[in-house]
């Protein structure tokens, strides 16, 4: 298809990975920050393509393993209701909460169903009046427009039986806490060109400033993950540390304006928990006014439940890229993706999935 | 692409993605137009793909691609 089929022409991405051996002088780490860069990376090998020292970190950047067990379980909570229709991604039907997913629960006869967008859960809402349903929010700024624009009709056309399940997260506060933290091991920074492109790079650019750290915005396509490690590696050794455009076709430093302003308009900020990481100030997104009746958790009166996180898995320390997959002691062993024990090995954005998948024989 | 509806806030396309056809709301895209390229998360596009900065990329790729045959050449 026009505009992915050229960046994937092998031969160019290996000219870039030419012209990168002959530019860097020293080993540099990078972190891609978003799954779907992690999984292009392993799928088609760009880290063993990259000139000596310089190496890949993976980062936070899969919405559905940052999600806490908390809200899962919530989830099941919700859905395991018979009056209620739940609604998700696929990719998070497979998460375990404590006890148990909602794959498992949609198998005892839960209504569980799986979109692929939150209008799909708006329209099974009109379709079944007598019944509840919930949308499970889960994402970036990536999916916080759809969200958002889903309860805004919602209101609208005065849709009652419908609500969210909100698990909306925000990249720029979750990277300041990586960048701050005295154990960085990355010195360069691959921005996710799909979260800019609703939500621009102004807000990058204060963050690469402070802590010296060339920050490129970069699309995900092979091609352009080389050419976003190729000008963070100039930037490097070149002593500089800016915000860099890469992924030109689609990001504008100012992003999506109309989008920005919907999701100002049905959401606030607000402090949320990261699973694996902790809490995180200023780092996710809740519905505000007008809106509120449309937050399940006020609805089905689940807010206040709280676990604790079990800790067999690592996966905290692989999304701050402290630990790769493989270091981890129960990968490929105790966890496989038809056995997870977290969530980064059931997503498809999910950094210990796609070295499952796609590196078997470093097992 | 394809329009399907006109009003700003339910505006639809259908979009091709390889061979599979969605329809995906335009609502953060007013700008878009039949036969445009457009990027889309969870059901929504949100942002058309500017052609000449593709192809402006695409050609600073291949630039880099020469400047290294170059190199190799004896």
């Amino acid at each position: 298809m026009r505009y992915i089929d050229e960046y994937r022409d092998a031969h160019l991405v290996r000219g870039i990975a030419g012209r990168l051996a002959a530019l860097v002088t020293r080993p540099w780490t990078l972190m891609e920050v978003c799954g779907g860069q992690t999984h292009a990376i392993v799928k088609f090998g760009l880290d063993e393509l990259l000139p000596g020292g310089i190496r890949f970190i993976h980062g936070p950047g899969c919405p559905v393993c940052v999600t806490p067990l908390e809200l899962i379980d919530k989830a099941n909570l919700i859905a395991a209701r018979p009056e209620v229709i739940f609604c998700s991604f696929g990719d998070m039907l497979r998460v375990p909460g404590t006890a148990g997913d909602l794959l498992t629960l949609k198998a005892q006869g839960g209504d569980v169903r799986m979109v692929y967008s939150p209008l799909d859960a708006l329209k099974i809402a009109h379709d079944n009046p007598k019944r509840e349903v919930v949308f499970f929010a889960v994402g970036f700024e990536t999916t916080a427009p759809a969200n958002a624009m889903t309860v805004y009709q919602a209101h609208r056309q005065g849709v009652r039986n419908f609500s969210l399940l909100v698990a909306q997260v925000l990249v720029p506060p979750a990277l300041a806490m990586l960048l701050a933290s005295p154990e960085r091991r990355f010195q360069g920074l691959l921005a996710a060109g799909h979260v800019c492109t609703v939500m621009g790079y102004r807000e990058y650019e204060p963050l690469a400033e402070r802590y010296g750290v060339p920050m490129v915005v970069t699309g995900f396509e092979p091609a352009d993950i080389m050419q976003g490690v190729y000008l963070a590696v100039k930037q490097l050794e070149e002593g500089r540390a800016e915000v860099e455009n890469q992924y030109k076709r689609s990001v504008h430093r100012d992003g999506n304006l109309t989008a920005q302003r919907l999701m100002q308009d049905v959401f606030t900020v607000t402090t949320r928990q990261w699973r694996g990481i902790g809490k995180i100030p200023d780092s996710g997104l809740k519905l505000r006014e007008p809106y509120l009746a449309y937050d399940a958790e006020l609805r089905f009166g689940v807010s206040e439940h709280r676990v604790a996180e079990s800790t067999d898995c690592r996966s905290g320390l692989v999304m701050q890229g402290a630990i790769q997959p493989a270091e981890c002691p129960a990968f490929g062993r105790l966890c496989t993706p038809d056995q997870p024990l977290g969530a980064p090995m059931v997503s498809s954005e999910g950094a210990c999935a796609a070295y499952y998948r796609y590196r078997p024989k470093k097992l | 692409m394809n329009i399907l509806d006109d009003d700003p806030l339910s505006r639809q396309a259908e979009v091709n993605f390889s061979g599979v056809t969605k329809v995906v709301s335009l609502a953060f895209v007013p700008e878009a137009e039949a036969g445009h390229y457009v990027i889309v998360h969870a059901g929504f596009a949100i942002s058309v793909l500017d052609e000449q900065e593709a192809a402006e990329t695409l050609a600073l790729l291949q630039q880099i691609d020469e400047a290294q045959k170059g190199e190799i050449a004896p």
